[in-house]
């Protein structure tokens, strides 16, 4: 049970009373929050505090894993991404993933970014040059990567691998970009790219961003998400968690008094 | 993840505060007694110790700079290192008001006081007491002792006003004394603005507890 929560603007996701459990063990208990439209909203909290179990709900990535049962509801622009007849790839097309390490295609730069369109069918060559271009553009990798777009992914640096991947997903025109850790490889000048980027995206989609690194999540998000065993301790602004949370939890955690 | 050494750094920061703060009482408190026995020695000596006060600022400043470029505090470790760095501020200011009362010393030179002090010496006590408290308060984040020494400031106000009214009725009745008795208002004016420093520390006390910057007792001059 969440102890502190603010209200936020235009929701987006609804979460009610989540539980997930691992075969046995409960990995989610009963999360209940709204995330922002065109916020950033960040989750931060110990390893294994379930931050990335919660977002991976918001696609569904955890029906992948074995023994998962999941309780409550989660809605997404009002709708339940759990009732019996969703469509989980139409979902996953709205809510896009990138992950902590780089995971291109062994394929060129071009193709990791049309990927996702082409296999929905499009398959008009201006209509995907236009797709790569702007995608990459709003990835924010356009202008090093344009003349080259046949090199292969797995050529480029880690910072760019991973823009290729933010490229792929912003190339399904998703609503919801979720990102799990997706600076922990990336040295501080990739990150820096990474996290002005995300600012510009927020204009067009909500991010929720998953971090360990707490000063990422004070540069670039609106509202925090503090979670400890499964629990949410506190959701609030930004500002408020990392100059006056209200709870002790969170400030012990954000000030290394435990964790 | 806890940060045994960061944390020892802070706590060793709000040592030094301490010790800073012990500086400044002390000066306070000798300037005025040097005013009263007409030491011209001792306030001397106060003048040149000034220069350790401004320096015990100038190194916490330093540690709290390197604390936050280095630890990047937040929450209440954020809080203290900024409220330390106000603090200093305000405790150095009132070692330059104790070495302006000293400096007011040496200007009365070989003159005799226009009159026995009584109520400067009694301002000089409530503001080191309140002082001394809110340092306290400070380490023990005592906000509710933080806002009873913001009202005591009022008591040093009227201390103020009494001895300017004073001084002035003396002045008045007697124009040669008015080089002394001018002198004397500057003491009590110097006083006076110890205790409103005094108070800024308390407002930086209850932020550091709760987070909130409030004006707590807002000055008459």
């Amino acid at each position: 049970m969440v102890k502190t929560k603010i209200q936020v603007p235009e929701p987006i996701v609804n979460i009610v009373d989540l539980n997930l459990f691992y075969g046995e063990t409960k990995a989610l208990k009963g999360i209940t929050l709204d995330i922002s439209k065109k916020k950033i909203t960040s989750f931060i909290g110990p390893s294994g505090c379930g931050k990335s179990t919660l977002i991976r709900c918001l696609n569904r990535m955890n029906d992948l894993i074995e023994n998962v049962t999941i309780k409550g509801t989660i809605k997404i622009d009002g709708r339940n991404i759990y009732a019996p007849h969703v469509n989980v790839t139409e979902l996953r097309r709205k809510v896009g993933m990138v992950f902590q390490k780089p995971n291109p295609f062994p394929k060129n730069i071009y193709e990791n970014v049309i990927y996702g369109p082409r296999i929905q069918g499009i398959n008009k060559k201006s209509s995907l040059d236009e797709i790569c271009e702007k995608a990459l553009r709003k990835a924010a990798l356009w202008d090093e990567v344009k003349d080259r777009l046949r090199v292969n992914a797995l050529d480029l640096s880690g910072g760019q691998q991973q823009r290729i991947c933010i490229a792929r997903a912003i190339a399904m025109e998703p609503e919801i970009i979720l990102l799990d850790e997706p600076c922990s490889a990336l040295d501080p000048i990739a990150t820096a790219k990474i996290e002005d980027m995300l600012v510009e995206l927020k204009t067009d989609y909500t991010v929720i961003i998953v971090t360990h690194n707490m000063q990422q999540a004070a540069r670039i998000s609106e509202y925090t998400g503090f979670f400890m065993l499964g629990e949410f301790v506190e959701f609030n602004t930004t500002a408020d968690i990392f100059t006056n949370p209200s709870e002790k939890q969170t400030e012990d955690y954000i000030t290394g008094r435990f964790g | 993840m806890t940060r045994n050494v960061y944390h020892k750094a802070l706590e060793n920061l709000e040592d030094e505060v301490l010790k800073m703060g012990d500086m400044v009482a002390l000066a306070i408190k000798k300037s005025v007694e040097a005013l009263q026995k007409r030491d011209n020695d001792a306030s001397k000596e106060i003048i040149k110790d000034d220069f350790h006060i401004n320096k015990k600022r100038f190194e916490i400043e330093e540690k709290c700079i390197s604390l936050i470029a280095t630890q990047q505090p937040m929450a209440v470790d954020l809080r203290i290192l900024t409220s330390i760095l106000s603090i200093v501020t305000d405790l150095e200011r009132m070692g330059d008001h104790a070495e302006g009362i000293a400096k007011i010393s040496l200007l009365i030179g070989e003159e005799p006081l226009v009159k026995p002090l009584i109520d400067i010496p009694r301002m000089a006590e409530l503001g080191l007491s309140m002082l001394e408290r809110c340092l306290k308060a400070f380490i023990n984040r005592d906000i509710e002792t933080a806002r009873q020494i913001c009202n005591e400031d009022d008591q040093v106000d009227a201390l103020h006003d009494q001895i300017y009214r004073e001084l002035l009725l003396l002045m008045l009745g007697n124009p040669k004394i008015i080089h002394g008795a001018t002198y004397l208002t500057w003491v009590s004016h110097n006083l006076e603005r110890i205790a409103d420093r005094v108070t800024n520390i308390a407002e930086r006390i209850v932020y550091m507890a709760t987070g909130k910057i409030v004006e707590l007792n807002v000055s008459k001059y």
